[in-house]
């Protein structure tokens, strides 16, 4: 190696030296907050309420059946805001897809049931992406729009009706069944945490998604093509959306334009809270597929606890904003 | 001269925006292994021509050939397949990113299945930097290192992708002293691996210590291409200046100080890496102006003077009085007003009307009782937009619907408006037409004859010529050269005394 070094400032490069220490100092604990936390809530939950059925394998997986919809939405979602951008419209995309899917389930099968359900993701969110990325409309605005037109449309085709799925080859496929001892949700939480995270992570895409969201100016006089890029988060977000509204339809075996409602929020709450920066640039599938379980540890807990819905809601947004604050940078 | 010694050759280049020449009939050479100086004033045509040559804009007229082969980029990632590449400033690494994974960003290598291997583009991100000799780890992210570290991942990042020329934009402008000498260790190295490098720069002293040749660019012509060796600073300081003055921004003689006590004393401040150890006085009556390269310290002792940035060391006495300035608030009751350098970004609050922005630092003397009194407001602000000419046809009206020129005169009655003492002015007439600037300008010479000490920022030598009783010349942190305006004989005489040459 070439003796001539540069060490601007001092930091940062002192090789050798106090290095077990520096790597331990320089661990960024914030980074792993939500595994912490997410270990603590548990812990404190088990001894709680081990009594009352907390740890019974069935409860914790009904944590996982409840969180799976949340889970699935918040994956897409890890992208959209390590994008430095928001999409507002997934839970009523999921309602509006829910019903669709119902509606042609019952009409013209299995098949056109899920292209029809698909479809209604790939809609929204092409429309979405497309007013974002080629007129610069902040994402805020326009999912916080499609939010009410997408609801609105759910209720009107339906007249807010639910409409009842018949069709058992769905119902299973889509978070009713079991795979052995497996049930169905939990293999589709795991599919999309899996793939997300390599995607995000090993792909060239995910590296241009976290690009764009980190400098979008530097990403594009890098190459990439950062208006194709939030293009592609934004259709990418509605098409989750819409599968989670099947998921929705297929446990509940049903469509409801009701179903998916709020889910917005919990699903950017799981993100923030796995670690994935609000301004962009930085994501972890994984930390999300945490905090969408820490939500519904919460919940399940509380429950078990027996505090009402009210007080659950109160204690659910302390423990959030809890968490950001201790995740948050300096 | 052998053309195959030539690693890029733009001939006869013509350029034009709206029917505007900017650059004609211009002709530029880098040899391999080559450092080449490229100067010129504002406006001259650098910018346009480097970007030209990234592929930033398209050829009107001319050739470009790069390594002998004739070329025609339309995207600047033609250019950079073709061994062009920039080192800009900051603007294009994602810090949220490694320094391993922005140096291959969109080339990045991968294995098994297509997936991103980020070890190999780390142990190949090692590889580069130890051809270049410096020590940097390739996994931190670059969002914790400085601005340095900054520089070398962008010129690690362009070698990785072969280039063969270096486009360098006032690489040192950011960089503290022994770091732009190892930046400049690091040039002679690459020079060695017969890499070309262009340099864009005013500093005359590092143009000397590096480079060999330099071509200057006057109104978008080429003035010269000349050895270094065969060129003296004064030269190059016409070259640059030219002979043209502005009439009306010549100096107006106006009486000394009226107090002999200093308005305001400044001893030995100090903050952060760019101010260190600035002294000197202010009369009232009196410009002041700040002269100095950009990393002088011009624009932080400004900051540090209203409260912006903290002080690390020395005090600030107003009329013999020790004052503190910790913060802007502590500033404006010390009778101190800054109008900032970006007026965009710092002064104006662009989306909202004339009168709020003119009020926002007076709203305590337009209250009534605890509300705002919006009658007493309009008035106060109709007489500070008649008072100083502001043309505005609506203050209801968005402040970003004026022009630059009127902006800026909304920014300084804004601050007038808090009646200063003391009024510090960071590039006051950046961006402005040329009518708007004297009117500024008188603006200033007026404020100062009303009894106020004005302290004038400036990167145009003319302007600051045309203003100031005094100029102070600021390098590296402390002030170097204290000189009357009489004693300036012209422009380019201060341009040596800032160069210090």
């Amino acid at each position: 190696m070439a003796t001539t070094t540069t060490t601007p400032s001092g930091k940062d490069t002192e090789p050798g030296r106090g290095s077990v220490r520096e790597t331990l100092g320089g661990l960024d604990w914030r980074r792993y907050v939500i595994y912490i936390g997410f270990a603590i809530v548990f812990l404190f939950f088990a001894i709680l309420l081990g009594g009352q059925g907390f740890l019974s394998a069935n409860n914790l997986l009904n944590i996982f059946r409840q969180t799976a919809t949340v889970t699935v939405v918040a994956v897409a979602m890890t992208f959209v805001i390590a994008n430095a951008e928001i999409d507002l419209s997934v839970g009523s995309v999921a309602g509006l897809s829910s019903v669709c899917a119902a509606m042609a389930v019952s009409h013209y099968g299995l098949v056109a049931g899920i292209i029809a359900g698909l479809l209604v993701g790939a809609v929204v969110g092409a429309t979405n992406g497309g007013l974002v990325s080629l007129l610069g409309i902040p994402s805020f605005l326009v999912t916080l729009g499609m939010l009410g037109i997408a609801a609105g449309v759910a209720q009107w085709i339906t007249n807010s009706a639910p409409q009842p799925i018949l069709n058992d080859a769905f119902n299973l496929l889509f978070g009713s069944g079991n795979f052995g001892p497996v049930p169905g949700l939990l293999i589709w939480t795991a599919v999309f945490v899996i793939v997300g995270a390599i995607v995000l992570n090993k792909t060239r895409f995910g590296r241009q998604v976290l690009a764009t969201g980190g400098n979008r100016m530097a990403a594009e006089f890098t190459g990439v093509n950062t208006k194709r890029i939030k293009f592609q988060v934004l259709l990418l977000s509605g098409v989750v959306a819409s599968i989670a509204g099947m998921l929705y339809a297929g446990r509940l075996q049903s469509g409801r334009f009701q179903w998916g409602t709020g889910d917005e929020l919990s699903a950017i709450a799981a993100v923030i809270l796995g670690g994935t920066s609000l301004f962009g640039g930085s994501g972890s599938v994984v930390g999300t597929l945490f905090g969408a379980l820490l939500i519904g540890l919460i919940n399940n807990g509380l429950i078990l606890a027996g505090l009402d819905v009210s007080q659950q809601q109160v204690i659910r947004g302390a423990i959030i904003i809890l968490a950001v604050a201790l995740a948050r940078k300096k | 001269m052998d053309d195959r010694q030539l690693a890029v050759q733009m001939r006869g280049i013509y350029k034009g925006f709206y029917g505007v020449p900017v650059l004609t009939d211009v002709d530029f050479e880098v040899r391999r292994g080559e450092v080449h100086a490229l100067a010129g004033g504002n406006g001259a045509g650098k910018s346009t021509l480097m970007k030209m040559l990234q592929g930033v804009y398209p050829l009107d007229q001319g050739e470009i050939f790069v390594d002998g082969r004739p070329v025609r980029f339309s995207s600047i990632h033609d250019a950079r397949a073709a061994g062009i590449g920039m080192v800009f400033q900051e603007f294009s690494l994602v810090p949220t990113l490694t320094v391993a994974q922005n140096i291959y960003l969109t080339t990045e290598p991968r294995g098994a299945g297509g997936l991103i291997d980020d070890r190999e583009a780390s142990r190949r991100a090692r590889a580069v930097f130890r051809d270049m000799a410096v020590d940097i780890d390739p996994d931190a992210r670059v969002g914790s290192l400085s601005t340095a570290y900054w520089q070398l991942t962008e010129i690690a990042k362009a070698l990785a992708q072969d280039a063969r020329v270096l486009i360098m934009d006032e690489p040192t402008a950011s960089l503290a002293k022994h770091e732009t000498e190892a930046l400049f260790e690091l040039v002679e190295r690459l020079k060695a691996r017969d890499i070309a490098v262009i340099y864009i720069s005013h500093r005359m002293d590092e143009v000397y210590r590096i480079a060999d040749r330099i071509t200057i660019l006057r109104d978008g012509r080429r003035l010269f291409t000349k050895e270094l060796t065969e060129v003296t600073p004064a030269e190059i300081v016409e070259g640059i200046v030219g002979k043209k003055m502005e009439g009306e921004l010549e100096y107006q003689e106006r009486p000394g100080p009226a107090d002999t006590r200093p308005l305001l004393q400044a001893r030995d401040l100090r903050s952060g890496r760019r101010v260190r150890g600035v002294s000197f006085e202010l009369y009232a009556g009196e410009i002041v102006g700040l002269a100095g390269l950009m990393g002088s310290g011009r624009t932080e002792l400004a900051r540090c003077l209203f409260g912006i940035d903290k002080l690390d060391g020395g005090e600030l006495l107003v009329r013999g009085r020790p004052v503190d300035v910790s913060n802007p608030r502590a500033a404006m009751a010390a009778k101190l007003a800054l109008i900032p350098e970006d007026r965009r970004e710092q002064g104006l609050v662009l989306e909202h009307s004339v009168i709020d922005n003119l009020l926002l630092p007076l709203l305590g003397r337009v209250r009534r009782g605890p509300l705002i009194d919006d009658r007493g407001g309009r008035t106060l602000a109709r007489q500070l937009i008649d008072r100083f000419a502001v043309k505005v046809a609506h203050p209801e009206r968005p402040v970003r619907l004026l022009s630059g020129g009127n902006q800026q005169k909304v920014v300084i009655a804004k601050w007038l408006g808090t009646e200063p003492d003391i009024l510090i002015m960071d590039e006051p007439t950046a961006g402005v037409d040329i009518g708007t600037k004297s009117e500024i300008l008188d603006m200033i010479r007026g404020l100062a004859d009303a009894g106020k000490g004005v302290i004038v920022i400036s990167s145009e030598l003319p302007e600051l010529l045309a203003v100031s009783d005094r100029v102070l010349v600021l390098r590296d942190g402390s002030v170097q050269q204290e000189l009357a305006r009489r004693d300036i004989p012209d422009e380019e005489a201060l341009q040596l005394a800032v160069q210090g040459v």
